[in-house]
């Protein structure tokens, strides 16, 4: 038996079209969420969605719905983009009106 | 007590509804669901598994009461894009959050106000022809996310922007057209304050 050629090394054509429209530009900064103030939502159920959702304490939980509603907007939680996706959809499903974006403190 | 949910020993939560209040309810809740509806994208399909991939809208709802409660993800109402490229890709990624996420999120809100329909029609009728609605905790977590979207509902349409809008609404005369409507807003906000309370952790 001849020696086994190994097969040249395969060149994996990276396409990275695709990936770079959703590339963030500067990846080590977190995302936040920040749920804004409204005159419908009643303080005592965006308290209860922070409790339910975010697993908040009762003192943390109404720190933050009195930040929304002092200062109009509040940073709820933080982390990649994917989880603030999530954290901002779950809010929408509350019916709190949020938004993500990069935290450029 | 009229309008005010208690808590249920054990979990739950039940109020006392008289036909009234119960027709009102059920008649808003059955609106939201029309207004709801299933939303653009996925109407001509009767596949299941074909809805299930469907892609939801890439543009926000024209009507004021869907845009508030479908909003854009990736706009903060109070910071001015630095750039108009800025502004772009940020309308760009609010769609793209749109196409996966409000499909979902229109389905969940159906069900809540399903819910509100289905255990309305399990009631009883009490000897005065009111009833006693009791929920369990679930329900009463359905029932808790379909009043807020009610009064969400409601209040867009009263054009309810700022806390002095709401001191406003008090303060209207009777015969002022949109009275039952914010007496109706009003109710809610009650039943799902008291709600709340009882599913407070």
């Amino acid at each position: 038996m001849g020696p086994v050629t190994s097969p040249a090394p395969l060149e994996i054509e990276r396409t990275e079209s695709a990936e770079e429209v959703f590339a963030v530009p500067e990846p080590d900064v977190p995302w936040v969420t920040i749920v804004h103030n409204d005159p419908v939502n009643l303080m005592s159920y965006v308290t209860y969605v922070f409790q339910a959702y975010f697993g908040y304490s009762k003192h943390k939980a109404t720190k933050l719905m009195l930040d929304v509603h002092h200062k109009g907007r509040a940073v709820v939680s933080s982390g990649s983009r994917e989880e603030m996706e999530r954290d901002v959809q779950a809010m929408h499903g509350y019916g709190l009106w949020a938004t993500l974006q990069q935290d450029r403190k | 007590m009229p309008g005010h949910f208690e808590p249920l020993p054990g979990g739950g939560a039940a109020v006392a509804l008289d036909d009234v209040e119960i027709s009102i309810i059920r008649s808003l809740a059955v609106q939201l669901l029309e207004l709801i509806g299933p939303g653009p994208g996925e109407d001509a399909s009767d596949d299941p598994l074909a809805e299930l991939f469907a892609e939801g809208p890439s543009e926000p709802p024209k009507d004021p009461v869907l845009r508030r409660l479908f909003p854009d993800a990736y706009s903060d109402p109070e910071q001015v894009p630095d750039s108009p490229g800025q502004a772009e890709e940020n309308r760009e990624y609010s769609s793209e959050f749109r196409r996966y996420t409000e499909n979902d999120l229109r389905a969940g809100k159906r069900e809540s106000a399903l819910a509100v329909v289905r255990t309305l029609d399990g009631l009883t009728p009490a000897g005065d022809g009111g009833a006693i609605l009791k929920l369990s905790a679930e329900d009463s977590r359905q029932w808790l996310g379909a009043l807020n979207d009610l009064r969400l509902a409601i209040g867009s349409r009263l054009e309810i922007t700022d806390e002095d809008d709401t001191d406003d609404l008090y303060r209207l005369p009777d015969e002022d057209p949109r009275k039952p409507m914010v007496m109706a807003y009003l109710w809610l906000g009650g039943l799902q304050e008291t709600l709340v309370s009882t599913l407070m952790p």
